[in-house]
């Protein structure tokens, strides 16, 4: 009896032990890459500004999304999220001295973002957060760091191939989201789900026809499933990615242009989009020219 | 501050879906749930032990589950592709809400006299015409207050829908949310409201229902 029950721990510990072996192997690459630390931070930022107490607090928290994959993703069993928006928050990091591993990820989602910025859950939002005169009413947005349009992604074998296509057709994105705003636009009929995976789950099962955002997500979709969906229709909007800050700190904007008009100048920026969104087969674009802060 | 009121139509529009989707799926569920409570009254015991399972099941399930079975898990195994999601939307809320109606109505069953069934059955009646004739009309007077909290709460979690591609009242409210970083207590107000008047239509109706009913006791 004791001997069985010694068996059954046994083999129990061996199980877990190979299991937990399995979740090791993935994770040596998708770390995303080795950034500059800047030493002595503090020193460089006027006492009294944010950038200064985040430098001497020597942690950040920062609030992207986990559910894009290539812009920002967390799968369930990772530590932390990778993609193009945490890369961004890494480089803005390492300005003020804050090693990668120092700093605080947070998820956001669309409808949280300007909250959590005022209410101070986060320091920065780098989540696909486009520019727009309303958000600036309420939060600071300082970029553009990358400018990306509306596409389709539809089946293989979709007879979508313009942007009229979709007239009458059910098309699917997150809800809430502008571009489901701006496919309503177009004639079809919108179909708003939480995620972008359970959207893109809808046009595989053939429920819906055509899924839209920001061609950048979409290509890593169409990555993941190079038989079955396809990347259609040019660009039809513009969306503008800002790092948004809160309006309580607006010394912050010069700073991140700062930092990432440097970070383009010396081939971070370029290096950050190799290994995030450049994956799915785009060529590296110019980096887009920061707007002057207000 | 203009935007949601300049495209009121739009809120309008998803307030209309939201009362389709309650008035469907409340109308399949008050028979569905009818039917069940009879059961579980009835005289077949495999019946009445399937019923309660259905019950137990359903109850015990939050709408959520329910909602990503029909909407993910039925187009996966190739069930309901083409089906509009109107209709996807309504077998998961009257689904859900079944349950709850029928347990409403068996506690209005509870609450007619014995004695009313008995003498029905002395007359000859079968169980199906002491149902229809006897019981359940006493039964539903009893159990009007149970059965608008349920139908309140069922107008309610329609909005469960909203990221499950129906466009009602919450999935537009976070529409104008997006677009309207600096206006959110407005919108969220005005879209509140819609909620409020629709519950108290319920309302009305069942406290009006109540006072006829009462009189005629």
């Amino acid at each position: 009896m004791r001997l069985t029950r010694l068996k059954v721990a046994a083999a129990a510990v061996l199980v877990a032990s190979t299991l937990a072996a399995c979740g090791d192997a993935g994770d040596d690459d998708d770390k995303g890459r080795d950034v500059d630390v800047q030493d002595n931070a503090a020193e460089e930022f006027d006492t009294g500004t944010r950038m200064r107490e985040l430098a001497d607090a020597g942690s950040i928290k920062i609030g992207v999304k986990y559910d894009q994959p290539g812009i920002g993703f967390k799968g369930a069993t990772d530590d932390t999220p990778v993609g193009f928006d945490p890369e961004i928050g890494k480089i803005l990091a390492a300005d003020l001295g804050i090693a990668p591993e120092d700093i605080d990820w947070v998820e956001t989602i669309s409808a949280n973002r300007e909250a959590f910025l005022q209410e101070g859950e986060v320091d920065l939002v780098i989540a696909s957060y486009s520019i727009t005169d309303e958000r600036k009413q309420v939060v600071g947005q300082a970029g553009p760091y990358y400018v990306t349009g509306q596409q389709l992604l539809v089946k293989s074998d979709s007879d979508i191939a313009s942007l009229a296509d979709v007239k009458g057709t059910e098309v699917c994105s997150v809800t809430g989201s502008t571009s489901l705003d701006n496919i309503e636009a177009e004639g079809a009929t919108p179909r708003g789900f939480d995620t972008y995976s359970e959207c893109v789950d809808q046009v595989l099962n053939g429920t819906v026809d055509a899924m839209t955002t920001d061609g950048a997500i979409l290509l890593g979709y169409a990555a993941e499933h190079p038989d079955d969906l396809k990347v259609v229709v040019d660009p039809f909007s513009e969306e503008r990615y800002g790092v948004g800050y809160s309006l309580d700190s607006p010394e912050m904007c010069q700073w991140i242009v700062d930092t990432l008009a440097e970070a383009e100048d010396d081939g971070d920026w370029a290096e950050a989009f190799e290994i995030t969104l450049g994956k799915s087969g785009v060529e590296t674009p110019e980096p887009p020219a920061m707007d002057p802060c207000p | 501050m203009e935007d949601v009121f300049s495209n009121f139509d739009l809120v309008l529009k998803a307030f209309w879906m939201t009362v389709q989707l309650a008035v469907l799926s409340g109308a399949v569920a008050m028979v569905l749930g009818t039917l069940l409570a009879a059961l579980r009254v009835g005289p077949v015991s495999v019946l009445r032990g399937l019923a309660a399972t259905y019950v137990t099941l359903v109850r015990n399930t939050p709408l959520l589950v329910v909602c990503v079975f029909v909407f993910f898990a039925a187009p996966n195994l190739g069930l309901l592709v083409g089906a509009p999601f109107l209709v996807k939307g309504t077998i998961a809320v009257s689904l859900y809400t079944t349950p709850f109606i029928a347990e409403a109505i068996r506690s209005g069953v509870n609450a007619v006299p014995l004695g009313q069934a008995e003498a029905a059955r002395a007359i000859g009646m079968t169980f199906a015409q002491n149902m229809r004739h006897v019981v359940l009309p006493q039964a539903f007077r009893a159990s009007v207050p149970p059965l608008a909290s349920t139908l309140i709460a069922m107008t309610k979690n329609t909005s469960v829908v909203a990221v499950f591609g129906i466009m009602e009242a919450t999935a537009r409210m976070r529409y104008f949310v997006n677009r309207n970083a600096d206006d959110t207590i407005l919108i969220f107000a005005v879209f509140a409201v819609g909620y409020i008047i629709l519950v108290e239509l319920i309302s009305v109706a069942a406290v009006g229902l109540e006072r006829r009913w009462k009189a005629a006791r």
